[in-house]
């Protein structure tokens, strides 16, 4: 019985274990051994070079400006997108007319059919996004942001090909796509938060905002936290929605690169493999650093309820 | 936030039992009207936001070129259905195909393993169990992009590059971490009792597996699997790099907006995604609660 139960256990574990394994645990190990060498990817010789590829890194002026630019995007867009969805959570079950009955505070009708459409962009391809406002940004006049724009009396811009905005069209495409999958996030979290604590807060006399803020919020920060974490790494690992949509991609004048976008050209177009793991062990421990930051810099007593 | 002006239900004597914020159902009644109506505006206004775009590139699919960027906001003097036509001969016909065949192998082998993985993970001690569980889920965290030059020559060396099999094996180690982790909490949840009762009567632990556990576990099934064929069908990164000579449907769009920057032929382009957009639509209208559910479960643990 027990070694049949061990058998099974390993038959059951080898043929997941083997392929995460292969293609998921090796390349990782081996991009922090490729990273010391000046492997070109093409020829099977190399050599080990120690840390001359991170020395290189911080001369290489295209990867400091994807740095940087990866870190507009790090500060801004976890901030905007959790703003804005904890914003719409706080309407959708708040801002709702109640009163006057004792019914206490309510969310709006219609909050599913909000749901379902502010998620709609997590569940379509970064190209299909990329593709619709790529078209939409069109920088010729007569594009359909620019007509928005003459509609409310201003003049047209060049959008995604402005250097001084493109990094921000860009932007305004990850909040844009993300907003709706942290409201669905904040409000399922609201729900499991028992009523007789908002019973409470109201027997005590607390207003709706008043609730929000001194109970909601406090009994959501696990929640806020882990999508600060999500959020900082969707922002380091963005590749698709810039490859796509960016003229070049990673232009107009390289205001759009960043890292993994130099990751991929200088790994599979330059024939640099060994330089381009090194930008990839960077990144992994940009990662790791955001994730321990921000786990300790928001550690707040945990509220058991 | 500006939502101060009422506040209506302060000092409410609480006579009936609040309702549970959230589901938001229930006529609002008097009162705190202007909270509502300023709550459904800015509410409204971001679903314009989100669904505009949508819209206007379905919209886009039946326009020709010159309509599409000359008159934005008009409808099509006549539907171009050729657009249609000419998208699947570029290739999407092809890119369609191979998504599906690459996202079927996937998604079904993603699922066998991940909840074999999981199940033994979940219900076995044995020695090295949380090891590999944590393992598995170190998984999600890790950027892709720490591994894709060394990923591309472990595929190359295989000689899978380019190949339906190498895309295959790869979306299921890359889909393990989250499935694995999805399905070993829903394994834990199930009662031992039924499982038991089997053992009693003589099942083998692969039988218990099979009849009694996976059929057990069937919404946690549905929703990780829904997820996991979005995910696959949306997968972009990975083939990008992996399979340039037989692309996906994902890769075939970004590749016809390269193109069209010199072909001009935007009626097709927007025909291409309304090809790519209407099948995960229809998903996500169908299953949207386990959609949500899924997507947003594995954040929350």
């Amino acid at each position: 019985m027990r070694h049949g139960q061990y058998r099974f256990i390993v038959g059951f574990l080898v043929v997941p274990l083997a392929l995460y394994a292969v293609f998921v645990i090796s390349p990782f190990v081996q991009a922090f051994y490729y990273s010391m060498t000046n492997w070109t990817g093409v020829s099977p010789q190399f050599e080990v070079v120690g840390l001359a590829n991170f020395k290189a890194l911080l001369h290489d002026s295209l990867f400091l400006r994807a740095v940087r630019n990866n870190a507009v995007l790090l500060v801004v867009m976890p901030l905007a997108v959790i703003l804005a969805a904890l914003f719409y959570a706080f309407l959708l079950n708040v801002g709702g007319g109640g009163g006057g009955t004792g019914v206490g505070v309510r969310g709006v009708r219609g909050s599913g059919f909000y749901k379902l459409v502010f998620f709609l962009p997590q569940v379509l391809s970064v190209p299909v996004i990329a593709v619709i406002w790529a078209v939409i940004l069109d920088p010729t006049p007569t594009g359909l942001a620019n007509s928005v724009l003459r509609g409310i009396g201003l003049g047209s811009t060049g959008w995604l090909a402005d250097p001084n905005l493109a990094l921000y069209c860009v932007l305004w495409v990850l909040v844009w796509g993300s907003v709706g999958f942290y409201l669905v996030l904040f409000n399922a979290a609201m729900s499991s938060i028992p009523k007789d604590l908002f019973e409470a807060a109201l027997i005590d006399g607390a207003g709706r905002v008043a609730t929000f803020f001194r109970v909601t919020m406090p009994l959501l920060w696990d929640t806020i936290q882990t999508s600060w974490v999500y959020l900082a790494v969707l922002a380091l690992d963005v590749y698709a929605l810039v490859a796509v949509m960016t003229a070049g991609p990673g232009g107009p004048a390289n205001s759009t690169q960043v890292i993994s976008l130099q990751i991929a050209q200088n790994g599979f177009q330059f024939g640099r493999a060994g330089y381009a793991s090194a930008m990839g062990v960077v990144l992994f421990f940009f990662t790791l650093v955001i994730a321990a930051i921000m786990l300790r810099a928001t550690r707040r007593e945990r509220i058991e309820y | 936030m500006a939502v101060t002006t009422r506040t209506g239900d302060a000092g409410t004597p609480a006579s009936t039992p609040p309702r549970q914020a959230g589901d938001g159902r229930g006529p609002g009644r008097t009162g705190d009207a202007g909270v509502n109506v300023f709550s459904h505006v800015v509410l409204i206004g971001w679903s314009v936001m989100v669904a505009v775009p949508f819209a206007w590139a379905l919209l886009a699919s039946l326009k020709t070129s010159r309509e599409i960027f000359g008159s934005p906001w008009s409808l099509p003097a006549a539907f171009q259905w050729s657009n249609f036509a000419r998208a699947w001969d570029k290739g999407v016909g092809e890119y369609l195909l191979n998504s599906i065949v690459v996202v079927t192998g996937g998604v079904v082998l993603t699922m066998l393993f991940g909840s074999m993985a999981a199940y033994v993970l979940a219900r076995y001690r044995f020695p090295g169990n949380r090891l590999i569980f944590y393992l598995f889920a170190a998984g999600m965290m890790f950027p892709v992009f720490l591994a894709i030059v060394p990923l591309f020559f472990v595929v190359k060396n295989l000689g899978m590059l380019s190949t339906y099999q190498g895309l295959i094996l790869v979306y299921v180690a890359y889909s393990l971490p989250f499935t694995v982790f999805f399905m070993h909490a829903f394994f834990r949840t199930l009662p031992t009792s039924i499982a038991e009762a089997a053992f009693l009567d003589g099942c083998s632990h692969t039988g218990v597996f099979f009849r009694v556990m996976l059929p057990m576990a069937r919404p946690g099934l549905l929703s990780i699997g829904i997820f996991n064929v979005l995910g696959q069908f949306n997968q972009f990164v990975l083939p990008s790099f992996l399979s340039p000579e037989r692309p996906v449907l994902a890769q075939g769009i970004a590749t016809l907006l390269a193109s069209q920057r010199y072909e001009g032929d935007w009626g097709a382009l927007f025909a291409a995604l309304t090809i790519a957009m209407v099948p995960v639509v229809v998903v996500y209208l169908l299953f949207y609660r386990q959609v949500q559910a899924g997507l947003t479960s594995g954040t929350l643990k």
